[in-house]
């Protein structure tokens, strides 16, 4: 019998970014192909920063009212614009970063900066997921390219043996996320974030269910590299490329954010208290751990990694608490440590000695006495990821402190969490005040190059000064990530 | 007679997949293996989605494994090549080889 479906032409206005995104992407394919050898990677360099430019300000340009499109696959609100902002502005400043780098190492490639589009389309993709299938295949948009990514020195050993690490692990944690999200489809008999949300509001949950959240949970928790699921984290953003380690720091860990966030609240927060333990859990492990086994590290790209660990430990900590205040710090740490990231990343692509790059802490020694103003950005850049005030990185932790100390009036609970995370943070402290007291007190055996490249000045000079003068853009990012944390409630 | 029923699916695709996630903690021998294991975990999914799909009388189930099949062969290609690379400057891929780094 044939069957006439009917199918309604799906509002494509809310997906313009994306969709323009990802013209871009084969546009940008074709240009590479068809420019002169010689240029074609600069080209599609520039050419794609222009286009996630140009998709940043589509995005902006969008009001913000809810939206959903493609039969409810697809949402677009306030929480979906302000993500969408910082994932672009995080891969954007990252493809500003990487030109000089992969010149430099003869590994300029016009592919690089396709592969960084069609990974950011992903994680938009991801932040705008409203069902588990459209979930699933944001995810992978964005993992797919990120693999390529990590593997992208393709004569470097450790660059190959990142990629590797890095596909089998992502390909593991898509798995279970996938078991997980079979499990909810099969008890709750939904994808649909909304239905979802319809079906487990109050009442006896399935057991199947449960099983399906702690699954997706953990795939998740791969993703923002939350511990116990952390293991590819120091080994990737060893291995990677610098600049991509830098675009895995900001860009993948705000998008994986932003999508625990939408899953974890609006299709299952109507039984929040049946996963909370689970967040908890794995946010006071990634704070202890974040802390104490990065004091150890003597490669800052490995430190970078074990740092993100710890920030993303208090990210979920705010998620844990999932009032919307604690959204509201979610939003706002995951911006403050996107500029932290970002201006620290850009200070370690201008380590160079002679030339080469190099990444060990003790190759920093002496740069006060070198490169004044570089030493300088670098320790206001620790002192904010230790969260010392009055810079940025410290309101982050205190906005996420007060939303855990205003649940303490329900249950005494909330307040070991607080002491936990603020002992973590002071232990914390000591890897960044040790980088500065190498940079300001020890004697360099062979100083490091002056910097070279006006980008890496810029972006170090924007990081700094953000984190310096936090108290101006406090307000309009608080009313920003307040609207933005309402809109999932 | 045995009816096979919803829950004999579940408990193959459980089994299936738990031998994927053993697969790839347990192996100590070769990539290969671990790739196959990835493809068992998400064979398991697939078959919990369409056993789903039949038992809810619903399409969504067998939609989705459409799109986990067409993700899973894009997977499986960029694993391979990666896994082409790496040998190409390790000479083996061996699981117990790739400890370049550590820490």
């Amino acid at each position: 019998m044939f069957v006439m479906l009917q199918t309604v032409f799906p509002d494509l206005s809310a997906a313009t970014p994306e969709i323009f995104l990802f013209i871009v992407a084969m546009a940008l394919l074709m240009v590479g192909v068809f420019a002169p050898a010689a240029r074609a990677a600069a080209v599609v360099g520039r050419l794609a920063l222009l286009s996630l430019v140009v998709a940043l300000v589509m995005v902006l340009m969008q009001d913000g009212v809810k939206v959903a499109t493609f039969e409810n696959m697809f949402i677009v609100d306030r929480f979906a614009i302000f993500m969408k902002v910082l994932v672009l502005i995080g891969s954007a400043l990252t493809l500003l970063m990487s030109g000089r780098f992969f010149a430099e190492m003869n590994a300029r490639k016009f592919e690089y900066p396709v592969l960084v589009v069609l990974a950011t389309l992903g994680m938009m993709m991801m932040i705008s997921a409203n069902d588990l299938i459209a979930l699933y295949m944001g995810l992978e948009i964005q993992s797919l390219a990120l693999y390529v990514l990590a593997a992208f020195l393709r004569d470097q050993e450790r660059s190959t043996e990142a990629g590797l690490k890095y596909f089998v692990l992502g390909a593991l944690s898509s798995g279970m996320l996938l078991y997980g999200a079979s499990m909810v489809y099969g008890f709750a008999g939904t994808t649909q974030f909304a239905a979802l949300a319809a079906v487990l509001k109050g009442g006896e949950v399935a057991p199947g269910i449960i099983v399906g959240i702690v699954f997706i949970a953990a795939g998740l928790a791969f993703k923002v590299s939350a511990v116990p699921f952390h293991m590819w984290t120091p080994d990737v953003y060893e291995g990677a490329p610098t600049p991509v380690t830098a675009f895995f720091a900001v860009a993948p860990k705000v998008a994986a954010i932003a999508l625990f966030l939408r899953v974890m609240l609006e299709p299952f927060g109507g039984i929040a208290a049946e996963w909370r333990q689970v967040i908890v859990f794995l946010s006071v492990a990634s704070m202890i751990l974040g802390a104490f086994a990065a004091i150890r590290q003597n490669n800052i790209k490995r430190l970078m990694a074990y740092s993100s660990i710890g920030h993303v430990g208090y990210a979920l900590l705010g998620l844990a608490v999932g009032t919307s205040e604690g959204i509201r710090a979610v939003l706002v740490y995951m911006a403050i440590y996107l500029t932290m990231n970002i201006g620290t990343f850009a200070c370690i692509l201008a380590m160079r000695r002679q030339g080469q790059y190099v990444e060990q802490i003790p190759d920093l020694a002496g740069l006060s006495k070198r490169n004044l103003p570089m030493a300088i950005i670098m320790m206001l850049l620790m002192f904010s990821l230790a969260g010392v005030p009055p810079l940025a990185g410290f309101f982050g932790k205190f906005y996420v402190f007060k939303a855990v100390m205003e649940m303490s009036a329900l249950s005494s609970g909330w307040t070991v969490l607080a002491v936990i995370g603020v002992l973590s943070s002071v232990v914390g402290a000591f890897y960044y005040l040790r980088i500065v007291k190498v940079m300001f007190f020890d004697e360099a055996l062979e100083p490091l190059d002056l910097p070279s490249g006006r980008e890496l000045g810029l972006l170090m000079g924007l990081a700094g000064a953000f984190n310096l003068f936090f108290f101006p853009f406090a307000g309009p990012l608080l009313r920003a990530a307040g609207n933005a944390a309402a809109a999932l409630f | 007679m045995l009816e096979i029923g919803l829950g004999h699916y579940l408990t193959v695709a459980a089994i299936l997949f738990t031998l994927g996630v053993f697969g790839i903690f347990v192996n100590r021998k070769n990539v290969i293996v671990i790739m196959m294991s990835i493809e068992l975990m998400l064979l398991a999914v697939n078959i919990n989605l369409v056993a789903f799909s039949a038992y809810l009388q619903d399409m969504v189930g067998q939609v989705f494994a459409l799109f986990v099949l067409t993700v899973a062969a894009g997977e499986a290609a960029i694993g391979l090549a990666i896994l082409v690379v790496y040998f190409r400057n390790r000479g083996s891929i061996a699981v117990e080889d790739i400890k370049a780094m550590k820490g």
